[in-house]
């Protein structure tokens, strides 16, 4: 289950700043990116061609164009010419962009084929998208975690400057190693996105219900950022991708260590069962999560959008029916975006953002939710 | 061909035209009705104008400045639905309206009333669809596509309204296109055989094909929307044996030949407009027709390029993306045609071929692109990012919506009886000019950059070239204000008085009746020869 | 086409009627929409109440537009030429019908034969199966969905049978009407067509048993998963068809009653008999395709 510590976790990754940067933040960047694996340097490689191609008919059709507006002109006194036909001439228009397609079609089906062959993994990631993050599960360890955006919306709305990787960074990335063949099994929970990360050229579609292949291999250790490629909804354009890739042996470690992190995350976790916190610990940690996990759809303020999302400041909910409130939060609202937050926030949080939606923005009803609390309706008592 | 204009001007005389709203809300007559339908596409291009420019003021700079994601996506999802249902197809119709008995010598279209009302359901659908913005919860959010399971599970109530709303502009395309396909089946003039009929009516006819084969199937499509949001059906829900992916293809089945309902007509036009200002016969007349056909039915099998990374099979994926690419084959023949009806003409360059010739090459520009992203392996990276929104706006603006000011410009002297204000005509096609490749060009690098579509914020590196594009989208926005007011001015019949064969080089039925065309033309027909 | 006589078209002076019909469909547009969000989601409104108000206008306006219609022909106006483009126009609006079924026809194709195998493992998805629904059963008719829900499949034989044989029938006593209009022989143009509409109005009450059945015996709803879907979905588009094709087919009984239509002069017919064959062979379709195979 995806609770791991997060303060040890960015720690890890901060070291990852002093990877290579991919050159992707080049404000006049005219092109596509060559990319970090073989795949993508081929995929480079046939736009530029076909590019190529592209412009040689443009400058032929074009030329002509340009020469009977100069010379054939009415202006010059020419008399126009009669003819309307010659079928040699319109057979061969016919055959020679048809041949031309042909020398693109055949480079185009080779590469394609190499991009569509998932076999023969060495890591297998499973890929989850749901409104609005990404969630990664290493398949041959017991490792998984969501990643969200970690642009502070001060940034979004004006009021704090724009860092380097405005919109491009979050808070836990996805770790590969490099010279491996990386599978990926994208999927979603809700709405169909698409994971994207240009420098591998692997852009699929999240589609729910459905598990769609990719794969990478990537040549050199660094930060690659992508973005979700599917409208998704309302912060479709906040939900980013980011990879990182790393030295197998680098990777092995840090596999380990996170496995190890999330285990006695879990078992501390048990500990909690039986603790008490505070109303003052509860509605700091639950703020915390709150802005994160729920100011999304609910808004900052609670009050949610109208006719889209409910507002649980004053909602009947937030202020009576605390089973129920800790029921919706848990396993969600099926059939509608109020996801289950049960296995992607920490027994701590749950309880922490659940005392938080009962106790703020003027929802006083004085009552802390525990862990235990929650603990009781995830357990079915 | 024929000579009737005596005949014609002898009925001028009893031209008696009913007068106030009951001749527009009551009428039965072609030309009345093409007026009618065009100035609603008029409108509906300022209004969806007015969104694009929103989106593009939201987009002047990184961050959220002006409106909240939710209403950014409603702007850019209905901005789509009325460009593409109330501006370009309702002003091809209105063209269609009015050209295509004058072309063909028929009196009027065959199905007079029901011409009145498959035009007058329009703004009432559209009524519909603005109206839902202001609903709680807003209109459609989920892009033009409206792509299942956002549409469905995940949007919100208003839904309902969208979805009947396009149900109702169904109906008016098909009836329009009925309409159509009889008219020229069954009411050309004697002698107007079908390889004598103009281009402009031979890609129309197929357009209506086309129009009938895939409106119905949106029908279907939106239907099975409301079902399973509303009435838990799961078509397009995994767990109960559907496939989100499955809406797509029906989507696209229509989709794709709904982008060519957009080209074939303004291929008719161009092809009008060339010889005229070229003072010689269209090069190729029948390879046209058969290029039209066969772009027709490459159509229908090629509509899954708008969904390579959606994980089909790898078979599927190669048969879509050889099928896209051979559409550049007879697509090729056009435009070859028309340089070599240009080539060793007698060219003058009045605006509405300056528009003419802008169509060639900036078509041609985003046919490039559509053949670029017709190649599966490449598409992955182009696939929803800025370069498929300069790939379409190439097509469908300076394509299209070019194509519809040309014919605007080569008609209204017929229309009206006056020569338009030639001054305005020029700025207006100037600034265009300049303006929309400021606007659309820079989207490619953008894109090719990696900025996705359909995002209210990007990050610091593409901030630049935004500014730029939004700055020609102003100006562009800005620049229809001059054929505004060009319109307003040949409305009132402003203007020099014109011939009845208003160009020198031009030919067919349309300029042998006066100008302005009387109120009834050809109530006897004329002999084609 | 272009050799034959052309003659003076009738062009229609001004008429009310399209216009009382786009405010009907307004109307109904705006009214259903509400009404499908108040229905479905307990909210309160009016969208019934204009629903109805607008099929009121739209009959009202059909009302207007057929006597408009009915006296033009009766009066001789309208030619040879016209008639063709009724004829074509009629041909053309079928042709939308069967694209519009198309759709529903290519989900159940799509769901058959791609989706419902995909979730089992099939093509380049046997992760889907392994990791998102594992234990579940790819078969056709899918009587237990990837989530659970369980249905029975409705057999061909029995009901669906008789009302094949019923429609068919219906089609062919719809032709002979026809043929006896041709020869003017009246008789049994009423006969003939009379009975077409009794087995139209069979259909009709047969299938409504089937729901009715459908829906209190076997569990089998328009919420069962893609099976109940497109199994519903086709079957009511389809009986909507027969509903509104036996209408029609009323009206010409009595128009047939009031002595109209003649060898020469008989769109109307026409078009209500083609509209009948057409939705005889949707139902032959729906009759293979989801019942039977
Ligand atoms: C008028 C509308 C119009 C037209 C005419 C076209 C024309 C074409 N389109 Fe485009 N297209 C759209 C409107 C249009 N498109 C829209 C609206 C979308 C986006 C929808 C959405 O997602 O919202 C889209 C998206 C789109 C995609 C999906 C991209 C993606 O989402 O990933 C693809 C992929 O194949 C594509 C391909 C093509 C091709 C191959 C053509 C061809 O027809 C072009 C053929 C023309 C030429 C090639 C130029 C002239 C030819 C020559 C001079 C001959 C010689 C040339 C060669 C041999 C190269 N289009
Ligand atoms: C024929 C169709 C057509 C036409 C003509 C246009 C015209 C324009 N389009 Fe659009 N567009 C689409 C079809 C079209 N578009 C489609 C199908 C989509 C995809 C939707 C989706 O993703 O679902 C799209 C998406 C789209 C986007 C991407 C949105 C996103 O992904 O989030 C953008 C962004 O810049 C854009 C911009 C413009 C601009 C600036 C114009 C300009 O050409 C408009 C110029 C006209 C005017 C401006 C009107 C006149 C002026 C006024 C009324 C006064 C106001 C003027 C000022 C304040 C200056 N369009
Ligand atoms: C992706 C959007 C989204 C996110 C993120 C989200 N919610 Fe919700 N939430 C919804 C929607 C939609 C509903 C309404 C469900 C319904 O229709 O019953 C809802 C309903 C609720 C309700 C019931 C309110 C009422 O009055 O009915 C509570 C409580 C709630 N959410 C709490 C949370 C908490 C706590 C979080 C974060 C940990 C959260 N939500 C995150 C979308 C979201
Ligand atoms: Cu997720 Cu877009
Ligand atoms: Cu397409």
């Amino acid at each position: 289950m995806g609770k791991a510590a997060l303060s040890a976790l960015i720690a890890l990754f901060s070291s990852a700043g002093v990877l290579a940067e991919s050159a992707g933040a080049d404000p006049y960047q005219l092109n596509l990116t060559k990319g970090v694996t073989d795949i993508s340097a081929q995929v480079y490689d046939l736009h530029m061609t076909i590019f190529y191609i592209c412009v040689a008919i443009g400058v032929v059709v074009f030329g002509a164009m340009l020469y009977a507006m100069v010379f054939h002109r009415k202006s010059k006194g020419v008399k126009p010419a009669h003819f309307h036909e010659s079928v040699k001439v319109e057979v061969a228009w016919t055959i020679i962009p048809f041949i031309i397609l042909i020398f693109m079609a055949v480079p185009a089906a080779k590469t394609l084929i190499a991009m569509e062959d998932t076999s023969e993994a060495d890591v297998t990631i499973l890929v989850t998208g749901s409104q609005w993050k990404w969630h990664y599960k290493y398949m041959d360890n017991d490792l998984e975690y969501y990643s969200l955006l970690a642009t502070r919306p001060e940034q979004i709305g004006g009021k704090y400057e724009k860092g380097r990787n405005y919109l491009l960074e979050v808070d836990r990335p996805l770790v590969i190693p490099t010279d491996k063949k990386v599978r990926f099994l994208i999927t979603s929970d809700d709405v169909i996105h698409s994971w994207w990360v240009p420098d591998f050229a692997v852009k699929k579609d999240a589609n729910p219900g459905f598990i769609n292949e990719a794969w990478t291999k990537v040549n050199e250790p660094g930060i690659y950022r992508g973005q979700c490629a599917e409208l998704c909804g309302k912060d479709h354009g906040f939900m980013p991708v980011v990879v990182i890739a790393k030295e197998p042996a680098e990777y092995n470690a840090w596999v380990a260590d996170q496995a190890a992190a999330q285990r006695r995350a879990k078992e501390e976790e048990q500990k909690l069962l039986a603790m008490n916190m505070d109303m003052g610990e509860l509605m700091s940690v639950g703020e915390k999560v709150y802005q994160s996990a729920c100011a999304a759809c609910h808004m900052p303020n609670g009050e949610g959008l109208p006719g889209v999302f409910p507002a649980l400041k004053g909602s009947k909910i937030a202020l009576t029916d605390m089973p129920k409130h800790i029921d919706i939060v848990v396993n969600g609202v099926s059939g509608t975006a109020m996801q289950a937050f049960g296995k992607q926030l920490s027994l701590k949080e749950l309880a922490a953002v659940i005392t938080y939606e009962r106790n703020a923005w003027g929802n006083n009803t004085g009552e802390t939710v525990q862990a235990k609390d929650v603990n009781a309706v995830m357990t079915g008592k | 061909m024929s000579t009737v204009a005596d005949d014609l001007h002898h009925d001028d005389h009893h031209d008696h035209k009913p007068s106030g709203i009951k001749r527009w809300l009551y009428t039965t007559n072609h030309k009345d009705i093409g007026t009618l339908y065009l100035w609603f596409a008029f409108i509906m291009f300022l209004i969806g104008g007015a969104m694009a420019m929103v989106i593009r003021a939201e987009l002047f700079q990184p961050g959220l400045q002006i409106v909240d994601p939710n209403f950014f996506n409603q702007m850019t999802t209905v901005h789509g639905l009325i460009m593409v249902f109330g501006a370009v197809m309702p002003a091809f119709t209105g063209l269609a309206n009015w050209m295509v008995p004058l072309m063909i010598g028929a009196p009027d279209m065959a199905l007079p009333r029901m011409n009145n009302w498959s035009f007058w359901i329009l703004p009432f659908a559209f009524l519909i669809l603005l109206s839902s913005l202001f609903l709680e919860g807003g209109g459609p959010n989920f892009g033009w596509t409206f792509y299942a399971p956002l549409s469905t599970t995940y949007s919100n109530d208003s839904t309902a309204l969208f979805v009947f709303s396009v149900h109702i502009m169904g109906a008016s395309s098909i009836m329009g296109a009925i309409n159509v396909i009889v008219t020229i089946f069954n009411m050309r003039a004697p002698g107007m055989t079908w390889m004598k009929m103009p281009l402009f009516v031979w890609t129309w006819l197929i357009t209506a094909f086309l129009l009938i084969a895939v409106m119905p199937v949106l029908a279907g499509a939106v239907t099975m929307v409301l079902t399973d949001k509303f009435f838990g059906t799961s078509f397009f829900d995994a767990a109960g044996g559907g496939d989100p992916v499955m809406f797509q293809h029906i989507f696209w089945f229509f989709g794709h030949p709904e982008v060519y309902i957009m080209i074939l007509p303004a291929f008719g036009i161009i092809s009008q407009i060339v010889p005229t200002f070229s003072r010689k016969p269209l090069f190729g007349y029948s390879s046209m027709v058969y290029a039209t056909t066969s772009i027709a039915l490459l159509s229908f099998i090629v509509w899954a390029h708008h969904m390579f990374t959606t994980g089909m099979p790898l078979f599927a994926e190669m048969f879509f993306m050889f099928a896209t690419m051979l559409i550049s084959v007879p697509t090729g023949v056009k435009v070859f045609n028309w340089v070599a009806t240009m080539w060793r003409g007698a060219i003058s360059f009045e605006v509405p071929m300056l528009f003419a010739l802008a169509f060639i090459v900036l078509f041609t520009l985003g046919g490039f692109s559509g053949l670029m992203l017709a190649i599966t392996p490449v598409d992955f990276q182009y696939h929803d990012t800025y370069f498929v929104v300069a790939h379409f706006h190439y097509v469908l603006v300076t394509g299209a919506v070019f194509s519809i000011m040309a014919a605007v410009y080569y008609w209204l002297p017929k229309w009206t009886g006056k020569m338009y204000d030639e001054t305005l005509a020029k700025w207006h096609f100037w600034c265009s000019l300049i303006s929309v490749n400021v606007l659309f060009f820079p989207m490619h690098f953008v894109g090719l950059a990696g900025m996705p579509r359909r995002i209210p914020d990007y990050s610091l590196q593409f901030a630049d070239f935004n500014q730029w594009i939004s700055i020609g989208g102003f100006a562009f926005g800005l620049s229809q204000f001059i054929f505004l007011a060009l319109l307003l001015k040949a409305c009132r019949k402003e203007g020099e008085p014109v011939s009845d064969k208003v160009w020198d080089g031009a030919e067919g039925l349309e300029w042998e009746i006066p100008s302005p065309a009387p109120y009834h033309t050809f109530e006897t027909p004329p002999v084609v020869k | 086409m272009s050799e034959q006589q052309y003659q003076k078209y009738y062009v229609p002076a001004q008429s009310p009627w399209p216009f009382v019909g786009a405010v009907a469909l307004f109307l109904i547009a705006v009214g259903a929409g509400n009404f499908v969000i108040e229905t479905t989601k307990g909210k309160e409104g009016f969208g019934g109440w204009i629903l109805l108000a607008g099929l009121v206008v739209l009959f009202y306006m059909l009302i207007g537009w057929f006597k408009n219609q009915i006296d033009e022909s009766m009066s001789g106006m309208h030619s040879e030429q016209l008639g063709r483009s009724y004829r074509q126009g009629m041909s053309w609006f079928i042709f939308s019908e069967v694209m519009f079924f198309a759709a529903f026809f290519g989900a159940l194709f799509y769901a058959r034969v791609i989706a419902v195998p995909w979730l089992g493992g099939a093509s380049n998805n046997a992760m889907t199966a392994e990791v998102l629904w594992p234990g579940f059963e790819a078969i056709w008719p899918l009587v237990k969905t990837p989530d659970g829900t369980t249905t029975t499949a409705m057999g061909w034989f029995g009901l669906p049978l008789a009302n094949t044989i019923i429609l068919l029938t219906s089609s062919v006593t719809a032709h002979f009407a026809h043929v006896a209009l041709e020869e003017n022989k009246r008789g049994r143009l009423k006969l003939m067509l009379g009975l077409t509409i009794l087995l139209g109005l069979c259909f009709l009450g047969l299938q409504v048993e089937e729901y009715v059945h459908a829906y209190r015996e076997m569990g089998l709803t328009l919420q069962s998963g893609v099976y109940g879907n497109t199994f519903f979905m086709l079957t009511g588009f389809h009986g909507l068809h027969v509903t509104l094709g036996t209408l029609l087919l009323i009206i010409m009984f009595f128009r047939v009653l009031k002595g109209h239509f003649s060898p020469q002069n008989q769109f109307a017919f026409q078009a209500a008999s083609w509209y009948w064959h057409f939705v005889d062979v949707v139902w032959v379709l729906l009759f293979v395709f989801v019942y039977i195979l």
